[in-house]
């Protein structure tokens, strides 16, 4: 069987979360269709070679690396010559991305390079001879639609968490590979690249989200939602547009079909009623829960868990005892 | 300054959506049909650079004559003229769509070519870039800042977690996220003046659709939830169940 590229995701030299879960799924979608061999490509500055054994972890046979000090930031231009390089001559299948901003930027570019097919924000697929079958919601998340990719290589952007990381350990071999075009002659300059908030867990990459909308009343209000994500350890904080809107929280924590689309395993909504905009970006979510004071509210429809009841009092209690319970651990 | 902004007509959203007796499409009865939410941002940042640097803004749109309302809001926003790229039918395919809009935006001679983030309904967020590569432009997509000074832009874009600052030259192509610039609503002398702009119909030269839809449907409920129970004194039992029933924490 011809191989599949699942394309690595780095930033700052470390690689991403979505960049084990895109190798899973290459790999997931090779073995239950009639095998064939895994390709992970790794772009980036000095020292991401030493990334590449992680990816052989979860199930790379190869790791193309391109390893070039000014690719140290994400070059669009570099990016989309040198993976649609490889797409190319190398006879693939399909090609693997996260639907991450970067492989939601880069993904579409690699597609329209080679005229071939791409299903973004995929949360489902099945390779078929020799064509793909794809699940990706839209209309806001009220409608799943199953695409079909004609032709080759097929291309796809992995919804993050759609995919949970499974390690299927082998030891890689190493390909070092040039990038197609020099970074000098790029159009395009990354000039910058600012981390926002201290060392903040990202909701993409957090398995538990802990996430507040106006039922808060207030910006300071906050605290509670933070203070129980603190006391569950590992978990991110999100917001609705609501709250984004009011500046109580920065634009880019908002989860909703205009924000971030998750899938945590476990996501509490506080406060939160449960507009249309916002189920869009956590339906997907493993375990839902909601606490809120309104027993009508819409998010009881689609929480497995909920709380009807005053917020100010519940979220301190479910604190205090997780803290008690992880003291007891 | 010339700008092109490409806009998608698009089911409002908030409405009960269910699906077609072909099982590939939505039921359209009842639909009620808007500017998707990221190109009315994308529209405002072209009239507000047309406003402060002189020069004009051009609405495109590709799909059936319905379309043609779409773009009339466009005009009564503010853009100068209108084209309709004309099909019956939109194809989910977004490169199929790119390689319509490419030869139209070529030769137009615009310094930007703006679109949002994604369209709403289909949740692609393809046509942007792959446009771009087609026509060999330096692109950034989801933007949510902008300045432009002689001749170069500078646009951020926000990642998970951090934000990219992106330099580029004209002409370029911009993809466009909320919050931004706040869309301006259509005054009434606008929507008169709309009715007289020019809004010209061509071909859509549709490129060959490789993403085909095979199915819709709704997405399956949720098992049914339960209320665990009335404030804080059921936060014992809730812990309980997400510990052993649901294995989450």
């Amino acid at each position: 069987m011809p191989p599949v590229l699942a394309f690595a995701e780095s930033r700052k030299g470390e690689l991403r979360k979505v960049a084990l879960e895109t190798v899973t799924a290459a790999r997931q979608a090779a073995d239950g269709s009639g095998g064939g061999e895994v390709h992970a490509m790794l772009l980036g500055g000095q020292g991401i070679a030493e990334r590449a054994a992680e990816l052989g972890r979860y199930g790379a046979d190869l790791v193309i690396v391109v390893e070039e000090a000014a690719l140290q930031h994400y070059n669009p231009e570099v990016f989309t010559a040198t993976v649609a390089e490889r797409l190319r001559s190398g006879g693939y299948r399909a090609g693997f991305f996260p639907a991450s901003a970067q492989g939601r930027d880069l993904a579409p570019r690699v597609a329209a390079r080679l005229k071939v097919s791409l299903a973004s924000d995929v949360t489902g697929l099945e390779l078929q001879g020799d064509s793909v079958v794809a699940r990706h919601p839209a209309y806001t998340g009220k409608v799943i639609v199953t695409l079909r990719l004609k032709g080759t290589p097929a291309l796809l952007s992995l919804r993050p968490g759609s995919v949970t990381a499974v390690e299927q350990p082998r030891t890689a071999r190493i390909e070092k590979m040039a990038p197609a075009m020099s970074p000098a002659d790029a159009k395009l300059k990354v000039t910058e690249l600012a981390q926002r908030g201290a060392a903040q867990l990202d909701l993409g990459e957090a398995s538990i989200i802990v996430s507040g909308g106006r039922g808060l009343r207030a910006a300071e209000n906050f605290k509670l939602v933070e203070d129980l994500a603190a006391a569950i350890g590992n978990a991110a904080v999100g917001a609705t547009r609501a709250v984004t809107d009011d500046g109580w929280r920065p634009a880019t924590d908002q989860i909703g079909q205009t924000g971030r689309l998750v899938s945590p395993d476990l996501y509490i909504a506080v406060g939160i009623s449960g507009a249309v905009q916002h189920l869009a970006g956590m339906r997907t979510a493993k375990t839902i829960v909601a606490i809120n004071k309104d027993k009508d509210a819409p998010i009881f429809k689609i929480a497995d868990y909920g709380i009807v009841g005053d917020l100010f009092e519940i979220v301190p209690r479910l604190t205090d005892e997780i803290r008690k319970a992880r003291k007891d651990h | 300054m010339k700008v092109a902004v490409c806009i998608k007509r698009v089911p409002d959203m908030e409405m009960r959506f269910s699906i077609a007796g072909d099982r590939k499409s939505l039921d359209p009865s009842g639909l009620k049909y808007e500017m998707g939410d990221f190109d009315g941002y994308a529209l405002e940042v072209g009239l507000q650079l047309a406003e402060k640097q002189g020069g004009e803004v051009v609405v495109l749109s590709l799909g059936p004559d319905a379309v043609q309302e779409t773009l009339r809001k466009g005009l009564a926003m503010g853009a100068a003229r209108a084209v309709q790229l004309k099909t019956d039918e939109v194809p989910f395919d977004g490169l199929a769509i790119a390689q319509a809009l490419a030869p139209e935006l070529k030769d137009g001679g615009y310094d930007l070519i703006l679109f949002g983030r994604m369209a709403t309904d289909s949740a692609n967020g393809t046509v942007g870039p792959m446009t771009a590569e087609l026509l060999g432009l330096p692109c950034v997509t989801a933007i949510s800042h902008l300045e432009i000074a002689d001749g170069r832009g500078t646009a951020r874009r926000e990642l998970e977690g951090s934000a990219e600052t992106m330099e580029f030259p004209l002409p370029a192509v911009l993809t466009i996220d909320e919050g931004i610039a706040r869309p301006r609503l259509a005054s009434l002398k606008g929507i008169m003046a709309a009715k007289k702009k020019p809004l010209e119909v061509k071909p859509a030269q549709l490129g060959e659709a490789r993403l085909v839809v095979e199915s819709m449907a709704l997405p399956p409920d949720r098992p049914p939830g339960r209320i665990v129970g009335e404030g804080a004194d059921a936060v014992p039992e809730l812990l309980r169940l997400l510990q052993t029933e649901a294995k989450v924490l």
